[in-house]
C-alpha cells in the first residue's frame, strides 16, 4: 500500500488549467524528486496533497485513507473536518521561505504544534525537540528568534518544526532556493541525512545533481502534465521524453 | 496668577481629571475588543456583512464625534420617549467615544491582519492549528506588534477628544475649566488644563514607548 497517492488531480486557477490528470504515489522510505520549467504546476501539486488548495477533481489518500475523492457527479468531497484534522498529521511541509513564526523563539516554533495541537506531554515534546535541535546543528540557538539566524538555519528550524510533528511524509517545495550556494549545501545535507533515515519524503527542486543522488524517483512536470517519471539516471540522463531533454539542457548551460 | 491661585485651580481642575480619565479608560477598554470585531466584520468572506460594516465605518470616521454624541445622548428620548438621567449622560458619552473610537480600531487592526504575511497561516494550517488557535497563536500578536504607531496616534488622540464630552454637559477637565474660567473671568483653569492634556499625554506616549519596545522582542 501506498503511503500517499493522489489520483487523476485537476486543478485550474480560473481560465488556467494548472494540474491535468496528475497522479502520483508514494510508497514508505520512498524519496521522489519532482522537477520542472516554471508554472509547471509542481507548487500547486504540493499544495493539493497538503490541502493548502482544494482540488477541483480528484483523489487524495493518505495511508489508506481518503482525503478527497470523487463525488460521483465530476465534483469532488472532501472528508469531515475531524477526518482532515487527523490526516493533516501524516504530513509536514517545507516551504521555501520558511514560513517560521517570527513571534516564537526557536524552541517554540518547533515544540508549539506538538504540544497545542497534538496535546502530546510537555516533556516528550522537549526531549524530541532537543534531539532535532541536535541534529539540526542548532545547539544554542534554542531562544533565537527566526530573524537573528541565518537563511540556511531558518530553514533547519523549519525541517526540525515539521519534524517534531511525527510526519509520514515531509514534502518540500524548492527548499533551497531562497538561500546562497553555500547555506544550499547544508540544507541539501540535511535532507540527504534525513533520506538515509529512509523518511519518506516528495521535494520539489532545482538542484539537478541532489536529486540524481538523492531521489529513488525523479518526476518531471510540464504545464500542468506529467511527462515522464522513472530512475533518476534515466529520467535525468537519458530521458525519453523530448521536452524533458529539453529542459535538462537549459540546466546544463 | 500666584502659587496658591495655581494650586487651587488645579485642586478644582483635579475634580474633573478623574472624569476625563473615566471616559478615557473605559474608551480604550471596550473600544479595542470592539475594533477586532470591526476589523473581522471587515474582512468577512459574507459580502453583505462586509458591506454593512464598512458603511457603519464610514460614517462615523465621517461625521464628527460630537454629533454622534448627541445622536447617542438624544436617540432614546426621539425614538422611545423615554427620559433622560443624568446617569444616562455619562453613559451616552462612554458609548459614543467606544463606538466611534472602535471604528477607528478596527481599520487599524485590519490593515495590521492583512499585513501579516499568507505564508503564516499557511504554516498554521499544515501544522494543524484550528482557526482559534491560529488567530490568537499566530496571527494576533503579530498585528498587535505592527499596529502600535499607528494606535499610539489613536490613543493620544483620544486624550484631547475627551473634552468633546461637553457637548453633552458632561463636566470633565475641560468642561470644568472652561466654567472655573468664566466664573473668575481668567483664562488661567484653561492654561492649566492644557497643561493636564499635555502631561497626561507625555505619559501615555511614554507607556505606549514601553509597549512598543515589549513587543519588539523579535526582529
Ligand atoms: N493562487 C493562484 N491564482 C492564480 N494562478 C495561480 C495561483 N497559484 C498558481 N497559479 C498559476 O499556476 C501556474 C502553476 O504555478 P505553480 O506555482 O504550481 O508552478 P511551479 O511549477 O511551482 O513553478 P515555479 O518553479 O516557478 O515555482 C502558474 O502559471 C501560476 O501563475
Ligand atoms: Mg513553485
Amino acid at each position: 500500500m501506498s503511503l500517499f497517492e493522489i489520483k487523476n488531480a485537476k486543478k485550474s486557477f480560473g481560465d488556467l488549467q494548472v494540474l491535468n490528470d496528475i497522479s502520483i504515489s508514494v510508497d514508505e522510505g520512498e524519496v521522489v524528486a519532482i522537477i520542472g520549467p516554471s508554472g509547471g504546476g509542481k507548487s500547486t501539486l504540493l499544495r493539493c496533497a497538503t490541502m493548502l488548495e482544494r482540488m477541483d477533481s480528484g483523489t487524495l489518500t493518505y495511508l489508506g485513507e481518503d482525503a478527497a475523492r470523487p463525488d460521483g457527479a465530476g465534483g469532488i468531497t472532501y472528508a469531515s473536518p475531524a477526518d482532515l484534522k487527523r490526516i493533516t498529521g501524516y504530513f509536514g511541509l517545507v516551504f521555501q521561505n520558511f514560513n517560521l513564526f517570527p513571534h516564537y523563539s526557536v524552541l517554540k516554533n518547533i515544540t508549539d504544534a506538538p504540544i497545542c495541537v497534538q496535546k502530546r506531554d510537555k516533556s516528550e515534546v522537549m526531549k524530541v525537540a532537543a534531539d532535532l535541535i541536535r541534529k539540526m546543528g542548532l545547539e544554542g540557538k534554542e531562544d533565537y528568534y527566526p530573524q537573528q539566524l541565518s537563511g540556511g538555519q531558518q530553514q533547519r528550524v523549519a525541517i526540525a518544526r515539521a519534524l517534531a510533528m511525527n510526519p509520514q511524509i515531509l514534502f518540500f517545495d524548492e527548499p533551497t532556493s531562497a538561500l546562497d550556494p553555500e547555506l544550499t549545501a547544508e540544507i541539501l545535507r540535511v535532507i540527504r541525512g534525513l533520506a538515509k533515515e529512509k523518511m519518506t519524503m516528495v521535494i520539489v527542486t532545482h538542484e539537478m545533481s541532489f536529486a540524481k543522488d538523492v531521489a529513488d524517483r525523479v518526476v518531471f512536470m510540464d504545464g500542468g502534465y506529467i511527462v515522464e517519471q522513472g530512475r533518476p539516471e534515466d529520467v535525468l540522463v537519458n530521458p525519453k521524453e523530448e521536452r524533458t531533454q529539453r529542459f535538462l539542457d537549459r540546466f546544463s548551460n | 496668577m500666584d502659587l496658591t491661585n495655581f494650586m487651587s485651580i488645579c485642586s478644582q481642575i483635579m475634580g474633573g481629571f478623574g472624569r476625563t480619565l473615566l471616559i478615557f479608560f473605559i474608551t480604550l477598554i471596550f473600544s479595542m475588543p470592539l475594533g477586532l470585531l470591526v476589523a473581522r466584520g471587515r474582512m468577512s468572506s459574507v459580502t453583505l456583512v462586509k458591506r454593512l460594516v464598512q458603511v457603519i465605518i464610514s460614517i462615523l470616521r465621517g461625521t464628527p464625534l460630537m454629533l454622534q454624541l448627541i445622536v447617542v445622548f438624544y436617540g432614546p428620548y426621539f425614538i422611545f420617549g423615554s427620559k433622560l438621567s443624568s446617569s444616562w449622560r455619562m453613559m451616552a458619552v462612554m458609548i459614543g467615544f467606544s463606538i466611534n473610537y472602535a471604528a477607528y480600531f478596527g481599520e487599524i487592526f485590519r490593515a495590521g491582519f492583512e499585513a501579516v504575511p499568507p505564508g503564516q497561516l499557511e504554516a498554521a494550517r499544515v501544522l494543524g492549528y484550528s482557526k482559534i488557535q491560529t488567530y490568537w497563536k499566530i496571527t494576533f500578536p503579530q498585528m498587535c506588534k505592527r499596529v502600535i504607531p499607528p494606535v499610539t496616534n489613536e490613543v493620544i488622540t483620544l486624550v484631547k477628544d475627551t473634552s468633546l464630552a461637553f457637548a453633552l454637559a458632561y463636566t470633565e477637565m475641560f468642561t470644568l475649566a472652561k466654567q472655573i474660567a468664566a466664573a473668575q473671568s481668567n483664562i488661567a483653569p484653561l492654561f492649566v488644563a492644557g497643561l493636564f492634556y499635555y502631561i497626561f499625554n507625555f505619559v501615555v506616549a511614554w507607556i505606549m514607548e514601553l509597549i512598543e519596545k515589549k513587543l519588539g522582542y523579535y526582529n
